[in-house]
C-alpha cells in the first residue's frame, strides 16, 4: 500500500501518480495535451490544490520539524542551551528500558485488540447481514452507539465500572473465580490492560464491523448460492467463497484498525496515566515533550513512533499484497 | 425469506439481546452514575440508589461551571468551523477528482489517506513548540489548524465517492433543456450532492468532537481547552472527594446531543463511513 505513505515519505507514492491519459512517457503526453486537457489540469489544482496545501502544513511540515529538532539536546526549561547532538537523543531513547516497554505494551494491545474486534466485527456483520429487516435496523442502530461516543467518555465510563470506590462489575461479577469486591483492577498491569482494551474494543468495533458489512454486501448472492445448492457447509462456504471475496474489506479495516490502534492515548491517559507499566508509545512521547518539555527527546520519540506506523503499512503491503488504493476503488 | 424455525427464532432473540446489552450497558452505566449521589457512589450498585440531579446542577451552575461552560463552547465553535473549513476545501478538491481529469488526482487521495492514518502525537510536539513561539498555544486557531489534519482527509475522500455517484450529465440534460450553466449546477447538481456533502460533515465534526490529544497538549486554560480535555481537569467539591458524579454528567451532556445525530442520519452515516473504504 504505497498510498498510506505521504508523498515526501516514499518514492512510491510518486509513481502511483501516472498520467491518466496513455502508459507513454510523461512528457511526450504532456506536449499532447490539448488547450482543453490544460485548462481542466489548471482548474483541478485550483480546485484541488488549498485541501492539499492544507494537508501537507499540517503534516508533512510538522514531521519535518520533529526531525529537526529531534537532532538537537533542547529543553524548554533551558531553551539557550539547545545545541546539536547528532543522533544522541535517539541512542538516549533507544536504549531506555521505557521505551522497549512502551513499544512492547503498544504493540501488545494493537495485536490483541485488532484480532478482538476482526472477529467480534465480523460477527456483528455477518449478524447484521443475515438479519430480518426489522431486527438488522435494531442491531444497526445499537452498533452505532458506541461509535458516537467520544473515546474520553468511554474511557470514563469503563473506569468507573471497573473502579474499585464507584463500580459495579466486582459486585456483579463476584461469582467468578479471582473477581471479588477487594480486587483493584487499575493496581496491576494485566488487568489494567484489560479494562484498556475492552473500552478500546468496545468503543471502535462498530467502525470494523461497518466495513466488513460493507464487504459482506458485496458477495455475489449468486456464489454462495450456487455453492449451497453444490452441497458445501455453512463453513465451506464461508471459507471458500465469502472470505476471498472481502480480502479486500477484511485488509482495509485491519490495516486501519492497527494503525489507529497504535496511537492509542485516550484511554490510557483517562485510566491509568501510564502507571503499573501501562505507558504506550504515545503517552511517552506526550510526557516527554509536553510534560517534560524535553523537546528534543520527544521528537525523536515522536519520530520512531512515525517509523513505526510506516513500518506498519509496508509489513502490511509486502505480507498481504493488497494495493489498498484500487481496495478503496481509486484507479 | 424462508419461515424461521422456533430454534431460529430463539437464537436471534438471544444474539439480538446479546448484541444490544453489548453496545449499551457501558452508555446507560455512565448515565446511571451521573445521577447517583456523591455520598451513593460507593454502593457498587448500576443504578442509583437515590436519583439526583445534584451533578447536573454543578456543572451548569455550581462549582464546575467555570471549567465545564467554557469547554462546551471551545468545543462547539472550534469543532463548527474546522468541519466547515474542511468541508469547504475537500468539497472543491472532491469535485476536482470526480469531475476533472487532471494528472495529480491520485497524489491527492493518496496525501489524504496517509494523513489518515498519520500519528496524531507525532506532530503534536513541533505544533506544542512553534504555538508558543508565534502564539497560537492556547487558542482556538491554535486548535482548529491541526484538527483540519483529522477532518480534511476523511472529507475529501468520503466526498470524493459521493460525487462519483452523481450523474452528472444531468447538469448537460439541463443545460440543453435552456437552463443556464449556473441553473443547471444549481437546480440539477445541487439537490443530488448536499446530502453527501452534509453526511461528510456530520462525520467530519464527530472526529473533531472526539479529539482529545490536540485539546490536551496545546491548551493551558480555559480559553481554548474543548470539552474532552477538561473532564480530565475536573475535580472534586473537597480534596476527600472525586469528581465521578461530575464527570459522568459532564460526559452525558457532550455524549447524548452527539448520539441521537448518529441514529438520526444513520443510514447517511454509515454509506459515508463505509463508500470511501471498500468500493471496488
Amino acid at each position: 500500500m504505497t498510498t498510506s505513505v505521504p508523498p515526501g515519505a516514499g518514492a512510491d507514492a510518486r509513481t502511483e501518480d501516472a498520467p491518466p491519459t496513455s502508459g507513454e512517457g510523461r512528457r511526450g503526453a504532456r506536449a499532447r495535451l490539448s488547450d482543453r486537457a490544460r485548462d481542466e489540469a489548471r482548474l483541478g489544482w485550483w480546485l484541488a490544490g488549498p485541501a492539499f496545501v492544507v494537508m501537507i502544513a499540517v503534516t508533512i511540515y510538522p514531521i519535518l520539524q520533529a526531525l529537526y529538532d529531534s537532532l538537537f539536546s533542547y529543553r524548554l526549561t533551558a531553551p539557550g542551551d539547545k545545541a546539536f547532538n547528532g543522533g544522541r537523543n535517539y541512542v538516549v531513547v533507544l536504549s531506555d528500558p521505557v521505551f522497549w516497554q512502551a513499544l512492547g505494551v503498544t504493540a501488545v494491545i494493537t495485536l490483541i485488540t485488532v484480532v478482538v474486534e476482526l472477529v467480534l466485527g465480523f460477527f456483528l456483520a455477518l449478524v447484521m447481514h443475515r438479519a430480518l429487516k426489522a431486527l438488522r435496523g435494531v442491531l444497526r442502530t445499537a452498533i452505532l452507539v458506541p461509535y458516537g461516543i467520544i473515546t474520553v467518555v468511554s474511557a470514563f465510563a469503563w473506569f468507573y465500572a471497573f473502579d474499585i470506590n464507584s463500580g459495579f462489575v466486582n459486585h456483579w461479577l463476584d461469582w467468578v473465580p479471582g473477581i471479588d469486591p477487594d480486587l483493584n483492577w487499575f493496581a496491576h498491569q494485566g488487568t489494567s490492560l484489560f479494562v484498556i482494551m475492552a473500552s478500546e474494543i468496545w468503543k471502535t468495533t462498530p467502525f470494523i464491523s461497518l466495513l466488513l458489512l460493507a464487504g459482506l454486501s458485496q458477495v455475489p448472492g449468486e456464489l454462495e448460492e450456487a455453492a449451497e445448492v453444490d452441497g458445501a457447509t455453512w463453513r465451506q462456504r464461508l471459507q471458500r467463497v465469502v472470505l476471498p471475496n472481502m480480502k479486500a474489506a477484511i485488509m482495509v479495516a485491519v490495516l486501519f484498525r492497527a494503525l489507529d490502534a497504535f496511537r492509542i492515548f485516550d484511554n490510557v491517559f483517562i485510566m491509568t496515566n501510564g502507571a503499573n507499566g501501562t505507558t504506550v508509545l504515545s503517552l511517552l512521547a506526550y510526557r516527554t515533550s509536553i510534560g517534560r518539555l524535553e523537546i528534543g527527546l520527544g521528537s525523536a520519540i515522536s519520530v520512531l513512533l512515525f517509523l513505526c506506523v510506516i513500518g506498519i503499512c509496508f509489513a502490511a503491503i509486502k505480507l498481504f499484497k493488497v494495493d489498498l488504493a484500487s481496495a478503496r476503488g481509486e484507479g | 425469506m424462508r419461515a424461521l424455525t422456533t430454534r431460529m427464532k430463539v437464537w436471534w432473540a438471544v444474539v439480538t439481546v446479546l448484541v444490544l446489552l453489548w453496545a449499551l450497558v457501558p452508555v446507560v452505566s455512565i448515565i446511571a452514575t451521573s445521577f447517583k449521589l456523591p455520598s451513593q457512589l460507593g454502593l457498587g450498585t448500576f443504578w442509583p440508589k437515590t436519583w439526583t440531579t445534584a451533578n447536573y446542577e454543578q456543572i451548569f451552575v455550581g462549582s464546575a461551571k467555570e471549567l465545564f461552560l467554557p469547554a462546551l463552547r471551545n468545543s462547539i465553535g472550534i469543532s463548527l468551523i474546522a468541519t466547515l473549513v474542511a468541508v469547504v476545501l475537500a468539497t472543491l478538491a472532491a469535485y476536482a477528482i470526480a469531475r476533472l481529469d487532471f494528472r495529480g488526482k491520485k497524489l491527492i487521495l493518496t496525501t489524504a489517506l496517509g494523513v489518515s492514518i498519520f500519528p496524531v502525537i507525532s506532530i503534536v510536539t513541533p505544533l506544542f513548540n512553534l504555538w508558543r513561539n508565534i502564539g497560537l498555544y492556547d487558542t482556538w486557531i491554535g486548535l482548529i489548524i491541526p484538527y483540519l489534519s483529522l477532518t480534511l482527509p476523511i472529507s475529501i475522500w468520503t466526498l470524493a465517492a459521493f460525487f462519483r455517484q452523481i450523474p452528472w450529465e444531468l447538469e448537460q440534460a439541463a443545460q440543453v433543456d435552456g437552463a443556464t450553466s449556473w441553473q443547471a449546477f444549481r437546480k440539477a447538481i445541487v439537490p443530488l450532492a448536499a446530502p453527501g456533502v452534509f453526511t461528510t460533515a456530520l462525520i467530519a465534526f464527530f472526529i473533531a468532537w472526539n479529539d482529545f490529544v490536540y485539546g490536551i497538549s496545546l491548551t493551558s486554560t480555559s480559553a481554548a481547552r474543548p470539552v474532552p480535555a477538561a473532564l480530565a481537569f475536573f475535580t472534586g467539591a473537597s480534596q476527600f472527594e472525586e469528581p465521578t458524579g461530575a464527570i459522568s454528567a459532564a460526559a452525558v451532556v457532550v455524549t447524548v446531543p452527539v448520539v441521537i445525530l448518529v441514529l438520526l442520519f444513520q443510514r447517511q452515516i454509515v454509506s459515508g463511513l463505509t463508500q470511501g473504504a471498500v468500493k471496488g
